[in-house]
């Protein structure tokens, strides 16, 4: 990055103006859909500005984990679609993609939003697994935010198929919704010189200094962190982006 | 007898039966099949007496003698630089097509140009095989400090400077910016914040529409409007 | 036992309901959205690009590299396992062979066009629709091209041609289905691919692919419909 061109944005950044038009606290507008792929148990399309991701969840079941025998699994995945973004290339999941996936999986895991124990067919043996999904159709910025908003409604939008002979029988899905309850909010937010904002366009993050994505709880409790960047943070900085993060996330938490 | 089967100025899309008939002949971006004219690729129809053609409106840079440029310096060689043009090629710039200045080699060439700086130049070259020559010898063609550089579609670009840059006055009369636009499709604005928001979101707003006529009158009012509030 | 009426209702000759769009990915150079039924594909077109490693560059003309792709909860029945298998690695294949007698990339030499196709739903005709959408993807990023490339299923349930089969009639079981892929050059007819599974007679194939050229004609229509909606109205 060309630090002249840094420092021109950082001075317009000092004066509150984004180059989108936002200020530094504002969201872009976000609309959630759910039910958009009809081969999925549950699925939902976020679209934010020009990010726009769907989620899908697949259940499949599987032999649970030897030191939790009796909880069900869930296995949080994103792909970083080359379709989606110039700046994406094909071939295994590159180390970026694996952090927003696991970010997004602990956040949702650490929330208790799941409720594994109600996911177990029969202990030590057969649990339900959760393969959620998160595939990016434009790529513009935030997916991690924008990622957790669309595994949460997708997580809400899941019906448990009936189970047939062991294995799941996709055909006929039951009524049953997945167990589960809180909304852990994802809000990622970023240091720009000395300022701090939220919900970046990508060529914001390609300035960024230092980002902390925090997972905040109905009752502003945090549940998962994750600091990314290469500057350091000080004890101020990480409790002011907390702060910020806890005010985004109560009007998130109005979308759902 | 010829038939034109489009109107001037609409769209036509590839595959598309323009006219038919041999009065017409085919011109840019069609092509003929036996008796009838079609589109190859998609643009605003232009009927040019018998000539029948389209205007692009979408595509990459291809770069093109004479055309003058923003372009970014992505590597140090070593009697020159390689910048990326926004294009599936990228072009060198020599020492000696550098500056007026004698450079003497193996000077530091650094401090010329460095990584990731921007330039204003000319292409005066281009091979077969797309290879790519540029000078800084000229007027207006210099290194670009501060401000910010944004992306715009290569054939938006005729537009966005308007007739005889009627359009880009606009909005540097309006914005008080420093605006430059590449041929390529990057385009260069320096100006206080509020007013560097005002003239991307003027040029994004003509990019939307550059395919509507009577845009100059429409882009006057929306300017006014904003700078009144 | 015959087959006489189609499960969902369509005349043997109609295809199941399209939508087309483009300009649905801001990021790409061109990019288009087809719905047939219940199958959905998305295409970008990013490009003419540098081609990396060098060794792949053709120094006489532009290549075009397509990748298809399976959303991991776009079958029915198991998850799709993200990452290329051997089927998306065929079908991308072909749907670069179906695609190249169009596209004139003369102009861009040792350069790539890449096309990404990503279904987030299927229902059948998976491969078709990701053609179809890459072709309208390919227009709408002005590539040249002679004319668009619509592609849709022929083949056979039983004792009837049918166009466009969706996944329940893939898997009738009363008697034989053949399922047939088939690509076209609609100004020219000229068929860039075909591919079939099943069982079908020569005269019965003759049928289909007459039948198919009938559907093709009205998706290219559709195609081209999108194209030019992008710049109507707003």
């Amino acid at each position: 990055m060309n630090e002249k061109f840094k420092d021109h944005i950082v001075k317009a950044l000092n004066k509150n103006v984004r180059m989108d038009g936002r200020k530094k606290d504002d969201f872009r507008k976000i609309t959630i859909e759910t039910g958009v792929t009809c081969n999925a148990e549950g699925s939902a399309r976020v679209i934010c500005g020009e990010t726009e991701v769907i989620a899908g969840i697949k259940m499949a079941v599987g032999t649970p984990y030897p030191d939790k025998s009796d909880e069900g699994i869930l296995m949080t995945g994103v792909e970083l679609y080359p379709m989606s973004n110039p700046d994406f290339e094909g071939g295994p999941p590159r180390e970026d993609a694996i952090e927003i996936a696991r970010v997004i999986d602990r956040g949702v895991r650490e929330s208790g939003m799941i409720d594994t124990k109600k996911l177990c067919i029969t202990p030590g043996e057969a649990v339900w697994m959760v393969n959620l999904d998160i595939a990016p159709i434009n790529m513009d910025g935030n997916l991690i935010d924008i990622g957790t908003i669309a595994a949460l409604a997708a997580l809400k939008d899941a019906k448990m198929p009936e189970l047939k002979n062991g294995k799941p029988d996709y055909k006929n899905l039951s009524k049953n919704p997945l167990p589960v309850s809180k909304n852990p909010i994802e809000v990622t937010v970023l240091k720009i010189g000395e300022n701090l904002l939220v919900d970046p366009t990508q060529s914001e993050e390609k300035l960024l200094d230092a980002r902390l994505t925090v997972s905040v709880l109905e009752n502003s409790d945090i549940c998962a962190m994750q600091k990314g960047g290469n500057s350091p943070l000080t004890d101020k900085d990480i409790l002011e982006m907390v702060d910020l993060a806890i005010k985004k996330s109560k009007e998130l938490r109005k979308l759902l | 007898m010829g038939k034109l089967l489009l109107k001037n100025k609409e769209v036509a899309v590839p595959g598309e039966v323009i006219a038919e008939g041999m009065d017409y002949l085919p011109g840019f971006g069609t092509y003929r099949e036996k008796e009838k004219i079609i589109a190859n690729r998609i643009g605003l129809l232009f009927v040019d007496g018998k000539v029948v053609k389209t205007i692009p409106l979408e595509g990459r840079y291809l770069p093109k003698v004479n055309d003058v440029i923003i372009c970014r310096v992505f590597d140090v060689l070593m009697s020159g630089w390689r910048l990326d043009i926004n294009s599936a090629y990228s072009a060198v710039l020599m020492l000696q097509e550098a500056s007026f200045k004698y450079i003497q080699k193996g000077a530091d060439l650094t401090k010329f140009f460095s990584l990731d700086e921007y330039v204003v130049a000319k292409i005066i070259r281009v091979s077969s095989q797309n290879l790519v020559d540029l000078t800084m010898k000229g007027p207006g063609l210099r290194k670009l400090d501060g401000g910010q550089i944004i992306k715009v579609g290569t054939y938006k670009v005729p537009r966005i400077i308007g007739k005889k840059g009627s359009m880009i006055s606009l909005i540097k009369d309006a914005t008080g910016c420093r605006v430059i636009v590449g041929q390529n499709g990057y385009v260069w604005i320096q100006g206080d914040p509020e007013k560097e928001l005002l003239a991307i979101q003027t040029i994004k707003k003509i990019e939307e529409e550059s395919h509507k006529s009577g845009l100059t009158d429409e882009i006057k009012k929306y300017l006014d409007k904003k700078v009144k509030k | 036992m015959t087959y006489k009426k189609r499960f969902d209702g369509r005349k043997f000759d109609e295809t199941r309901e399209i939508e087309t769009k483009v300009g649905v990915i801001k990021k790409a150079d061109g990019s288009a959205f087809f719905r047939i039924g219940k199958t959905i594909a998305y295409a970008a077109v990013y490009g003419p690009r540098e081609l990396f490693p060098r060794s792949k560059q053709n120094p006489k003309k532009g290549v075009l590299r397509c990748n298809y792709n399976m959303m991991p909860f776009s079958g029915s029945g198991d998850r799709v396992r993200p990452g290329r298998n051997r089927r998306a690695g065929e079908i991308s294949m072909v749907t670069e062979k179906s695609l190249l007698p169009v596209v004139d990339l003369s102009g861009c030499p040792n350069a790539v066009v890449d096309v990404f196709i990503e279904l987030p739903q299927t229902d059948a005709g998976s491969r078709c629709a990701g053609i179809c959408a890459a072709s309208m993807a390919l227009a709408d990023a002005g590539l040249t091209m002679k004319d668009m490339v619509a592609a849709v299923s022929a083949g056979r349930v039983d004792d009837k041609i049918v166009i466009d089969l969706d996944y329940k009639e893939e898997s009738y079981e009363g008697g034989h289905v053949a399922d047939i892929p088939i690509a076209m050059v609609p100004s020219t007819e000229e068929i860039t691919l075909l591919q079939m599974d099943g069982r079908i007679t020569r005269d019965e194939l003759k049928k289909a692919i007459t039948m198919a050229k009938k559907s093709l004609k009205e998706i290219a229509e559709k195609q081209r419909k999108a194209l030019k909606d992008k710049y109507r109205g707003k």
